[in-house]
């Protein structure tokens, strides 16, 4: 699991600069000047650490370089230069084989887009990557049933993905990846195509589900709210850099410029007017700011 | 006048370019020629020996199972019909048999090379001018290298049938390939898929409306091109209007061509409608891509 690190994930002086040359040999004194000639650098000298079991979130505007960030760390998108060590493996060396592997047992991934299989039905998306470990026809339906239960979609193995609503579909995305069980979870702007009443239901579920799992998550999203509903720690990137880390209440309270600032007045509006209410400790009342949200999103939804 | 000086033959260059040819590649020649006629002579002594209202039983069935509805499944079955009764019904199987034939032939080279297209950006630069000629070229043209190669007969007609039929189902097999959805590719990479799972787990069933509607493109051009090849002795329903019109016998001549048309109304009704029961379009998620 550890590997003896106490993280899960260490990213090193990360960059990922697009460029339409082709001769571009990453070299950190010459990339200003490429930048200049029009490469566009999407993630910027990022170092980050995450620890084993925590929700890592990762915020930005969009184009800030989060999804791009998150893509690295699997190299979907390969980085331009830097180190990841993953469970305490160097995954920018791994051969394509070596690749492989690792995306199939050590890290699983959600989509904003679900990026399902229209061909084929909740049970086959979700047994969709022991499939393509070579697992056993009955060994992962069984598998796939059991997740799928978890998430709250028994009743519709047999349906296809277009016959289920948006926040239904992520249900099966979220299933897909967990029947893979690996300690990592990436989360890619999961909640952002569905309504916000959605949203709530599926963040509740999702802090359900982690309760239950521990797993390390790494999660993406352009929402302060969902960052501090979710987020153990979180990350705020700005043309592709990092521009504060730390404890969510600690960037709503303290955000280090305007940018963050921006990001964060709402929540901060809110954190204040309940301080004054309530002159308990700064996280006691982010604390109680999130569970009126979980009481809010109670109210009864019906699927579809 | 064009200087009479100035004239320059390469004609005899490529009457020799081909004999050299003919002579080396002796064996290949040999080769495709008998598998292309032993082919043909199994295909059309089935055709024939399947009397013709099992035919007309089968066609109508299947169109029962595609459309569900009376009149649109009697009206092949009746088409065929008139087939029969013109007395054009063992013409109509030769000609079907050089179809059925070139459409295999077609698909065998056919949707390997789409493939090939989609993955590899060499070889669609270099298939992409190569398609867009043989599209272009009327389809006489190919009556010449078939007829160099081959000679007259239905061996030439087959292959000259191929090569105007074969850039449908390329083509669509490659642009249906590159039209899957990114979003479902990069999660399949996500988990893990090696190239080749990516190719059929998703891409290629992905793709299949489009490669079938290259099906139904390439065997309706093969339908085109096989009447065409009457001129090289490629025999069947062309042959019967090439005697028509060259005694200009306006009646007979409707008749075959009535039949021709006949056989490509129910070729195409029945691959669409089998390309329609294969299309996964109807489980596509249709709003989530906002």
């Amino acid at each position: 699991m550890t590997n003896g690190s106490e993280y899960a994930i260490k990213v090193d002086h990360l960059w990922k600069v697009f460029t339409a040359d082709k001769k571009f040999n990453f070299n950190a004194s010459d990339v200003e000047r490429y930048i200049a000639d029009g490469a566009v650098a999407a993630v910027r000298d990022v170092s980050l650490r995450i620890k084993q079991g925590e929700v890592f979130v990762i915020m930005g505007l969009s184009g800030s370089g989060k999804s791009t960030l998150i893509r690295c760390l699997t190299r979907l998108i390969e980085p331009s230069s830097g180190k990841v060590m993953i469970n305490g493996k160097d995954v920018i060396h791994m051969d394509s084989q070596e690749l492989t592997e690792f995306r199939r047992t050590e890290a699983a991934m959600v989509f904003q887009h679900y990026g399902l299989l229209p061909h084929r039905t909740v049970l086959e998306n979700v047994s969709f990557g022991l499939k393509l470990r070579g697992v056993e026809v009955k060994i992962r339906a069984k598998k796939a049933r059991e997740v799928i239960e978890k998430v709250g979609l028994d009743g519709w193995e047999q349906h296809y993905p277009a016959q289920l609503s948006g926040g239904m579909q992520q249900r099966v995305g979220i299933a897909r990846a967990l029947v893979q069980d690996t300690d990592l979870l990436l989360m890619d702007e999961p909640f952002s195509g569905l309504d916000p009443l959605i949203r709530r239901e599926m963040q509740d579920e999702l802090i359900r589900l982690q309760n239950e799992l521990h797993k390390t998550i790494v999660f993406v999203t352009h929402d302060i709210s969902e960052a501090v509903r979710l987020g153990d720690r979180m990350v705020v990137m700005k043309n592709g850099e990092c521009v504060q880390e730390g404890r969510p209440q600690d960037i709503i309270l303290n955000p280090v410029d305007e940018y963050v600032q921006k990001f964060v007045q709402d929540e901060q509006r809110i954190a204040l007017m309940m301080e004054n209410r309530d002159k308990k400790s700064k996280v006691r009342v982010l604390e109680t700011h999130t569970g009126e949200k979980t009481d809010r999103a109670k109210v009864k939804l019906g699927r579809g | 006048m064009f200087p009479q000086s100035f004239h320059f033959h390469i004609a005899p260059m490529i009457t020799d370019l081909v004999k050299w040819l003919l002579h080396t590649c002796e064996p290949a020649f040999d080769a495709f020629n008998d598998v292309v006629l032993a082919m043909l002579l199994q295909i059309e002594a089935g055709l024939i020996i399947v009397p013709w209202w099992v035919w007309i039983g089968l066609v109508t069935i299947l169109s029962w199972q595609i459309t569900r509805h009376i009149g649109k499944t009697l009206t092949p079955a009746l088409l065929l019909l008139t087939i029969g009764v013109f007395g054009l019904w063992a013409v109509a199987m030769e000609t079907l048999s050089v179809i059925i034939v070139a459409v295999i032939i077609s698909l065998t080279v056919g949707i390997p090379s789409g493939i090939l297209m989609a993955v590899s950006e060499r070889a669609n630069t270099w298939f992409t001018p190569m398609l867009d000629a043989m599209q272009t070229m009327p389809s006489f043209v190919y009556l010449i290298p078939a007829l160099m190669f081959f000679g007259l007969g239905k061996v030439p007609a087959v292959l000259a049938t191929f090569i105007y039929a074969v850039p449908p189902v390329q083509r669509l097999t490659n642009l249906g390939i590159r039209q899957v959805s990114e979003s479902v590719q990069e999660a399949a990479l996500a988990f893990g898929a090696t190239p080749v799972q990516l190719m059929r787990e998703v891409r290629l069933p992905l793709a299949l409306p489009s490669i079938l509607a290259g099906v139904n493109q390439t065997t309706m051009m093969a339908l085109a091109m096989v009447v065409i090849c009457s001129m090289i002795g490629g025999g069947g329903l062309g042959e019967e209007v090439l005697k028509a019109v060259n005694q200009i016998n306006v009646g007979k001549g409707f008749e075959a061509g009535w039949a021709i048309v006949v056989l490509a109304i129910v070729i195409d009704r029945i691959s669409q409608g089998i390309a329609q029961r294969w299309d996964i379009s109807s489980k596509e998620p249709s709003s989530n891509q906002a």
